[in-house]
């Protein structure tokens, strides 16, 4: 650790918390000083949420001790924590959605005037000013609910700049914005650091990390495995610190024949979310639909998976025109769509792992008229290893798991169907760097086996990895297909950027 | 609030909770009263709870959808009057197969509402409950009905008849209660219940017929409360209009009592029987103290609002996360 004459903002000593069957964090001790980004990184699973909820007075430590600005304090209630000036950023959004972005950004300390009425004008004004710091482009009288997730998580942070904070904590902020909408969130984070506040920032993203932060404390398992300083340390050594190997990432899997297409838009249209996509997936390859976030891509992996009708054009699987009707049309043709939200539409969070990982597929998993319980076992078991997912028994409910073993759920849940067309839609948000090589590499084998595969991405780095061919998407239309080989980064910020001429892929 | 909570986790303690009390009353009550835990009282406290035991298990399995049933009450009262009515008009033989058809029918409407069109089911069964009551007293016009040869008919059996020594209505509701567990635990249809009540959206996410789902809990709870009619009616011989009514508040809190939430999701069948037999004996051992029957009103709000604490307060203690 650097020697320092000033006192830590904060200082966490020897915590330990377990809940039923975990121990989610093992004598961790953590410190920020005022004015440092201070980065932790650590599997999914790792404890990092949990050790966070313990400052933020979520959680009470089994043991260990919290110090702020040099005094011990005990943090009871989220409250305290506020009072302390500690802000928690959560990784899952915790927004009321029928409220406006103004009432949620003041939740609990609304402007008033005489006899508790709330002072709109004022509310308003205050937010709108908020926003327009962070670059915002809805008004604070829009309702949360109307609000895409990266303009939600706008809304959570602005939150955290009405607090006169000590420290701010950022829990997988970028997990989904867009590249511009991140830029913002680093000013401010740079503004925040220059006002002396103490940032904690969480992420699996090492360039974020290595751009950001000033010390980077490592835990695996729950356990602190040492504190690095940025300046001196480079990615290889973290992942190791992390994961205990090297990971190698140019290394890809590489597909096998490029069969037949399997699957065929022709002039689909669903506006006006999008118009006029054409695209064809052949059996053993990866297409990736990079774009920026509302480009319509989320849409038409909906229009695919039997959610949305589309207004025009025709879908065709195996050269033969098809109506996508329902989820189980798409089921029964072979699809499977790993959705982007995980919480809203891919688990059922009180239910257990294993009844969450099997349920598209209950209805087959029978003896006679009964689930067979040991056939279920089975599937999630292998999906648990290969998936390497994290938690202490399938019975768990999967509301108790870490936000990465929740995501490693779902993707479990559609690979366990094994589909001819597996349409994956940001597949690895909030996934740490060993499993999302992982998860990057089963989707190569996949393909590898004659699967078709659509991957989703709004990151670069994953579409140029994992895809065969690439479609770029500006507002709803396909500006131009790229094969793998020939792509370059410049050509793709033009083509999702609008830049240059729309062709259909 | 948003629709992420966290529903999990927590019956365990709070099932324990319950049984916890359930014990300690009976410990209570049998110091008070000689009688409480003789073979004669239990047995007929169990032969009348068997009525709401039934229709309870149907709308345990609506809840668990996240959905609510408040139309069984004047369902039980259509039902019942029907049966009756049609015994000496058709003979029982026809009778109990067009009652059961038509109780279907109104479980099929508000299935269709509340699943296809997804309507409220609080506005929907709230609805149906003065409608079907109006139902009733158009086909009954305001008369009572009653079978003439009560001695006579084999109808008996089901409300008065016995199996070596057990009252059949005890026997009813032991294998309902047995088949509507195994379907909602081990059956594909019981998983898709829990699903849909958990998760709506994911659930439609994950090829799940949500409507369908639905629309099967509400003829589930129908089918119960033909079973309950066929019971009532052999055991009176006669039905009055209203005779179900208030009954979908006593069902509504013994599911309660078993610590099925009311958010769906959770809950089970064997829990709700827990919760049929706790309020009947509870009413019963008041009963036995010489107590007036409201007494039992209260003492029965007491017991649900205690038996929901307890069910919240076990579910804090597993997860303090406000945001869960
Ligand atoms: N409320 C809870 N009840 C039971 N177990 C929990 C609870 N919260 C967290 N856990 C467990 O504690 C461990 C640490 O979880 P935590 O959410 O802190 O991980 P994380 O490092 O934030 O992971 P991720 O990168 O996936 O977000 C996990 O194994 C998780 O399953
Ligand atoms: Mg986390």
């Amino acid at each position: 650790m650097t020697e320092t004459t000033t006192q830590p903002a904060l200082r966490l000593q020897d915590i330990v918390k377990t809940f039923p069957g975990v121990r989610a964090l093992d004598g961790v001790s953590f410190e920020v000083m005022p004015g440092e980004v201070h980065a932790l990184l650590g599997e999914n699973g790792a404890g990092k949420s949990t050790l966070m909820k313990v400052l933020a007075g979520m959680y009470q430590p089994d043991e260990g001790l919290i110090f702020i600005g040099g005094g011990q304090v005990r943090v009871a209630n989220p409250m305290e924590a506020k009072a302390q000036g500690i802000v928690l950023i959560h990784q899952e959004l915790s927004l009321a959605p029928e409220m406006s972005a103004a009432e949620n950004i003041y939740l609990g300390e609304l402007p008033c005037k005489s006899f508790g009425r709330v002072d709109w004008k004022a509310l308003y004004a205050r937010s709108n000013a908020i926003l327009e710091r962070l670059r915002c482009r809805f008004r604070a009288d829009a309702l949360v609910a109307d609000l895409s997730i990266a303009n939600q998580q706008m809304v959570e942070i602005a939150r955290a700049l009405t607090v006169d904070a000590r420290v701010v904590i950022f829990d997988e902020p970028t997990a989904s914005l867009t590249d511009a909408e991140k830029v913002v969130l680093f000013d401010i984070i740079t503004d925040l650091k220059a006002q002396g506040v103490g940032i904690v920032y969480i992420s699996h993203r090492m360039d974020e990390i290595f751009t950001l932060s000033d010390r980077i404390t490592v835990l695996r398992d729950g356990a602190y495995r040492g504190t690095l300083t940025t300046a001196e340390t480079d990615e290889d050594a973290v992942t190791r610190l992390m994961i205990g190997r090297s990971l190698d990432l140019s290394q890809r899997v590489a597909a096998g024949e490029v069969g037949e297409v399997v699957l065929e838009a022709r002039g689909l249209s669903c506006a006006p979310l999008y118009e006029d996509v054409s695209f064809q997936v052949r059996a053993g390859e990866v297409v990736g639909f990079y774009g920026l976030v509302g480009a319509g891509r989320t849409e038409i992996a909906e229009t695919l998976f039997g959610l949305r009708t589309p207004n025009a054009g025709t879908i065709l699987i195996d050269g033969k025109e098809v109506t996508i009707g329902s989820p189980q049309d798409a089921i029964r043709l072979g699809i499977s769509l790993v959705p982007e939200n995980r919480k809203e539409q891919g688990l059922v969070l009180g239910m257990n792992c294993r009844d969450n990982m099997t349920l598209p597929q209950v209805g087959d998993l029978t003896t006679g008229p009964f689930v067979s319980g040991g056939a279920e076992v089975s599937i999630f078991d292998q999906y648990r290893d290969r998936l390497a997912i994290k938690t202490p028994s399938w019975r768990q409910p999967v509301g108790f798991l870490s936000g990465g073993n929740q995501q490693k759920i779902v993707i479990g849940k559609w690979l366990s169907m094994q589909p001819r067309v597996l349409i994956v839609d940001e597949p690895t948000r909030g996934i740490d760097v060993g499993s999302k090589s992982e998860i990057h590499n089963l989707i190569r084998q996949l393909a590898g086996q004659g699967y078709a595969v659509i991957v989703i991405s709004s990151e670069m780095p994953e579409v140029l990895h994992v895809a065969d061919r690439i479609v770029a998407m500006y507002h709803g239309r396909v500006m131009r297909s790229f094969n793998a080989g020939e792509v370059t980064e410049d050509s793709l910020v033009q083509a999702i950027s609008g830049i240059g001429n729309g062709k259909a892929a | 609030m948003l629709l992420t909570r966290l529903k999990a986790g927590g019956p365990a303690i709070a099932k324990q909770g319950i049984l916890v009390a359930f014990i300690l009353f009976m410990i209570v009550f049998s110091l008070a009263s000689d009688r409480f835990l003789s073979m004669d009282n239990v047995m007929s406290v169990l032969r009348q709870s068997a009525i709401i035991g039934v229709m309870a298990l149907g709308v345990t399995v609506v809840v668990i959808g996240g959905n609510l049933d408040l139309s069984v009450g004047s369902m039980l009262s259509f039902a019942t009057v029907l049966v009756v009515d049609l015994h000496d008009k058709i003979g029982p033989e026809m009778a109990i197969p067009v009652m059961v058809f038509a109780t279907l029918c109104l479980g099929a409407i508000n299935g269709f509402l509340i699943g296809f069109l997804r309507l409220n089911s609080l506005i929907v069964t709230l609805g149906m409950l003065s409608a079907i009551q109006g139902l009733v007293l158009i086909y009954s016009g305001g008369q009572n009905v009653d079978i003439v040869d009560q001695s006579g008919t084999w109808f008996r059996f089901f409300g008065r008849g016995a199996i070596l020594g057990i009252a059949t209505p005890i026997i009813i509701f032991a294998l309902l209660a047995l088949i509507i567990h195994v379907v909602m635990s081990m059956t594909p249809f019981g998983r898709k219940v829990y699903a849909v009540g958990g998760n709506p959206t994911a659930s439609v996410f994950s090829g799940i017929p949500r409507s369908r789902v639905v629309f099967a809990t509400y003829l589930i709870s129908a089918l119960c409360v033909a079973v309950a009619a066929i019971i009532l009616g052999s055991r009176v011989m006669g039905s009055q209009n209203n005779v179900g009514q208030g009954y979908e508040l006593q069902v509504l809190a013994a599911v309660i009592l078993g610590g099925t939430s009311l958010l769906g999701g959770s809950g089970s069948i064997i829990r709700t029987v827990l919760g049929v037999l706790m309020l009947a004996f509870i009413q019963n051992g008041l009963i036995l103290m010489g107590q007036p029957y409201y007494t039992q009103w209260l003492v029965t709000w007491a017991v649900i609002i205690i038996a929901v604490w307890l069910d919240v307060a076990a579910k804090r203690g597993r997860l303090f996360s406000p945001i869960a």
